[in-house]
């Protein structure tokens, strides 16, 4: 029985308890009693006693059986000794998964006279679609059969179970239909657990996030010492190729954070003036007219996806940078095409939509009394914006400055596209460097073995990255709050 | 008053000389602080400019292709030269279907069978995916074995660049992709209207392909849809009861405090930190399978959550106080009042959020490397399960492919990002311009 097919009996029986317990509500109502809830809040009572409880218990079960069954197949496993063919454990589950997957799609007469080895079954089942490995092994298919069997049996009993559950919520919550019955109160207090359970999962993100990272950075941190990852100057993971195991690479976290930083560090240099001035202009001097059509444009800049900014660095920015030098210098390109400043630029003008905007709203906040006052004693527009004005909006910008520096060094697909993926150290922005997002990138593309410290770095590196901005969103928001100027 | 006491020379009479206070000066820095706000929103706008026109000047000859007329005449002594279809249906697939067209095309040209080079160079003219054409129109209707069928085939990548006058063609012939014998059978055909440029339809329907010519947006577009609805369906109903409950429910607490804290951080991590976790908890934990657009969908919903919810805050936020209290005074229970009153009043501001939300997760592409989404899938999924890219990580594949043709490619899936990407927007503006109201 599918899990499928489960579930869809048990919203049948569920509905069907809806209309039957609408139905016995209606049918109790006329008395002098004046009943409690509308009829259709029964109904739903019914359905949600009926249908709540079974779904449940499917997940759970399905979770449980599932973890349980593999771990009686791994029982099951012959002990690793030294000359076991197959590296590791996992590998060889994945080999006993990926048989009894093909098993399952074997027919009744096929499965009647299965073959005995590993070199037979491997071509019948190739020809049904499931690709298996070669160093299959002959005791893993017994192992197989068994599980499918077992998976077969507990989905059963767990498909028997759930609809008796159904059945048994829909008469608890039909023998409950009478008139002063409170089914509006039950149907919101199950209303209200949904919205709680759903605001609660923006806490069991960052609890996954945390999580997820913590545990594969802990485990890199068991072939890699934390102090030569996060102290080390060199870049230089090797390849992992899958079974490699021992080759050891090196994984200095200095160069990627300067390259970050320095990236960033570029960016900020051309879009905190150029974003700032724009803010100024588009909230003091700008006319209405004028605002309302330039501020829409420069927030199309922040619309844009980031993948368009790394092309538009990759064919057009750092070719002309690069030929532009070459004009310079007479010959010689001494900007490379993906440099830190092609990709310091134009992740400068992603940048500038979120200065502009987040302090034109800062500036505007602040109240118009400071500026007559500044005004009337005669000071210049320019004097009282430089004097008045921005000191009074400084730690709101500040705080503006940090969220947008946390977005740069977050920001992925240009510096992918437009900082290169050589780990230097250096400090000429012409040359490239790489940066923390790149390096994630460049270690979890492609086939790689998931244990290896190559692939589990990325998770360190992420992890890092997560801290980093957090930190700088944390300090953003106390700033705000410490220094903000009440005007009432 | 200084002033006085500093000139004690000056006749008392005449009226004190006007004190000095560097109007000229003050007046050129005014001048000078409004010039730097508008050089300011003129670098803004002059980028906003050269990134258009760099991805429309590169990317709107994407959409047409150049194509030739062949009279192709389906000989059942190539296709099927030991006769054996009738028994064996392999020999239809694959079956030598490229020597047709450049027999057809020899023909056309003038170019004898026995001429092996011209022959040779005749063959890059048109492209590999002729093979499939033909191989597509056979198997669907065999008896057009040895009828002779006028089709359009599409040019080699080079031809289609240099039709389309990209290749330089002063050049020395050695030192481009193009030969001056192509060009000169290029240009006779043109001149016949047997070789033209036909919309490309192939963009929005072919998979993943080594050739520009036949490499297309249909993965991705499907891919992209299932996503984008896997959000919509499940961020919409799971943001707006988180923002139903902290608004009109949660009492002020500890517990309200760090959830709210904690949406508004999550709306600032970094969209690759997203694609860890989900390569950890859905791919490596769940073992749900890789590049597949449900994980894809759930990734995205995660990182538009904090985003949906914020909006949808601010909407509940806007319904005044008088409505709540209006419905709770004819006797509605709280639930009541909520679902069937401040609800439909706040749904054009949360329309309006997701909307926005959604059109931030279709241009998102760092979380959908992680978790596999850069893959070469050439067939159309078919269930949100199966491999397939995305719009976004489509045009990162393409920005890394060398070829001249690819470049062309990647501007016109740009063009047609940001095409989808503005209808949304533009949605986004007219509902709130029509249903906002104002308290």
């Amino acid at each position: 029985m599918s899990t499928l097919m489960v579930l869809v009996i048990v919203i049948a029986i569920a509905a069907a308890g809806y209309f039957i317990g609408r139905q016995r509500a209606v049918s109790k109502e006329g008395g002098n009693v004046k009943p409690h809830s509308l009829p259709h809040y029964h109904g739903w009572w019914v359905f949600l006693a009926s249908a709540l409880p079974a779904i449940l218990f499917v997940a759970v079960w399905a979770a449980g059986t599932g973890v349980y069954l593999e771990r009686s197949a791994i029982a099951e496993l012959p002990t690793r000794t030294a000359d076991t063919v197959i590296a590791s454990q996992s590998l060889e589950l994945g080999m006993v998964s990926g048989i009894a997957r093909g098993l399952d799609r074997l027919s009744d007469a096929e499965r009647a006279n299965l073959p005995q080895t590993f070199a037979e079954l491997q071509p019948l089942l190739a020809s049904k679609g499931v690709a298996l490995a070669t160093e299959g092994q002959d005791y893993m298919i017994p192992i197989a059969t068994e599980w499918n069997r077992n998976t077969a049996w507990a989905s059963r009993i767990g498909g028997i179970v759930a609809i008796v559950l159904a059945l048994a919520g829909a008469v608890f919550g039909l023998s409950g239909v009478h008139v002063r019955a409170r089914a509006r109160n039950n149907v919101e207090r199950v209303i209200l657990g949904a919205l709680i359970a759903a605001s609660g999962i923006a806490i069991l993100t960052t609890i996954g996030i945390i999580l997820s990272m913590l545990f594969q950075t802990i485990t890199f941190f068991q072939s890699v010492s934390p102090s030569t990852f996060f102290f080390g100057t060199v870049w230089d993971p090797r390849f992992a190729a899958a079974g490699s195991g021992g080759s050891q690479g090196q994984f200095g976290l200095i160069p990627l954070l300067a390259g970050t930083l320095y990236i960033a560090f570029v960016a900020m240099l051309f879009a905190v003036p150029v974003g700032l001035f724009a803010a100024i202009y588009m909230a003091e001097y700008a006319s209405r007219s004028v605002r309302s059509v330039v501020k829409p444009l420069l927030e199309v800049l922040a619309g844009i996806p980031t993948i368009v900014y790394g092309f538009f660095a990759l064919v057009t920015v750092g070719p002309f940078l690069r030929d532009l030098s070459a004009a310079l210098s007479g010959g010689y390109a001494f900007i490379q095409a993906q440099s830190v400043l092609t990709a310091g630029i134009v992740m400068g003008v992603m940048l500038i939509p979120f200065v502009s905007s987040l302090s034109d709203d800062i500036i505007t906040a602040v109240p118009g009394s400071l500026r007559d006052g500044s005004l009337g004693l005669g000071s210049t527009k320019s004097e009282t914006i430089r004097r008045v004005v921005l000191p009074a909006a400084l730690p709101g910008i500040v705080g503006a400055l940090l969220l947008t520096a946390s977005r740069a060094i977050g920001e992925t697909m240009i510096v992918v596209l437009a900082a290169g993926v050589a780990a230097n150290l250096n400090i000429n922005p012409f040359e490239a460097m790489t940066t923390i997002t790149v390096k994630i990138v460049n270690q979890l593309t492609g086939d790689l073995e998931f244990n290896s410290p190559q692939t589990l770095v990325a998770f360190a590196l992420g992890l890092t990255l997560f801290f980093i901005t957090l930190a700088m969103n944390i300090f953003a928001l106390y700033i705000v709050r410490k220094y903000r100027e009440q005007y009432e | 008053m200084t002033d006085i006491a500093l000139n004690p020379a000056a006749p008392a009479s005449a009226r004190p000389a006007r004190r000095d206070i560097g109007l000229k000066r003050r007046y050129a820095a005014e001048r000078r602080f409004k010039l730097y706000g508008i050089a300011a929103i003129a670098i803004g706008l002059f980028f906003l400019v050269a990134l258009m026109y760099s991805v429309f000047s590169n990317g709107y000859t994407a959409f047409w292709q150049t194509e030739v007329n062949l009279a192709i005449n389906l000989d059942p002594k190539i296709i099927d030269p030991d006769n054996k279809r009738a028994t064996d249906p392999n020999v239809l697939l694959t079956a030598n279907y490229p020597i047709l067209a450049r027999n057809a095309l020899a023909e056309k040209l003038g170019v004898p069978a026995t001429n092996k080079p011209a022959m040779r160079e005749l063959g890059k003219l048109f492209s590999e995916g002729v093979r499939g054409q033909l191989r597509d129109l056979v198997v669907a209707n065999p008896s057009l074995i040895g009828t002779t069928q006028n089709v359009w085939v599409l040019t080699g990548a080079d031809i289609d660049s240099a039709f389309k006058g990209q290749i330089d063609l002063t050049v020395d012939q050695t030192r481009r992709k193009v030969s001056d014998q192509q060009v000169g059978w290029m240009n006779k055909l043109k001149g016949e209207g047997a070789m033209s440029q036909r919309f490309n339809t192939g963009l929005f329907t072919y998979g993943a392909s080594s050739r520009p010519e036949t490499s297309g947006l249909g993965v991705a577009l499907i891919g992209s849809l299932y996503m984008m609805l896997i959000v919509l369906c499940l961020s919409l109903p799971i943001g707006v009861a988180a923002s139903i409950y902290l608004e009109e429910y949660a009492k002020k607490s500890r517990l309200t405090d760090i959830i709210e804290v904690n949406i508004n951080n999550l709306a600032a991590v970094p969209s690759i930190v997203f694609g860890l976790l989900g390569l950890a908890v859905f791919i490596n934990f769940f073992h749900m399978p890789r590049s597949a657009s449900l994980v894809g969908g759930m990734v995205l919903t995660l990182m538009t959550l904090p985003t949906i919810i914020i909006a949808t805050r601010a909407a509940l936020r806007a319904v005044p106080p008088s409505i709540r209290a209006a419905a709770l005074g004819v006797g509605a229970s709280k639930t009541q009042m909520v679902f069937h009153h401040v609800l439909p009043l706040a749904a054009p501001g949360i329309l309006t959020g997701t909307i926005i939300g959604l059109a931030h997760a279709l241009g998102e592409t760092a979380p959908l490397l992680l978790i596999g989404m850069v893959a070469f899938v050439a067939n159309s999924p078919v269930t949100p399960l199966d491999p397939s890219t995305a719009l976004p990580v489509q045009i990162y594949m393409w920005a890394n492919e060398a070829e001249r043709a690819f470049v062309e490619r990647t501007s016109g899936a740009i063009i047609v990002l940001l095409i989808f990407l503005a209808v949304m927007n533009i949605t986004a503006i007219i509902l709130r311009r029509r249903f906002e109201r104002r308290w």
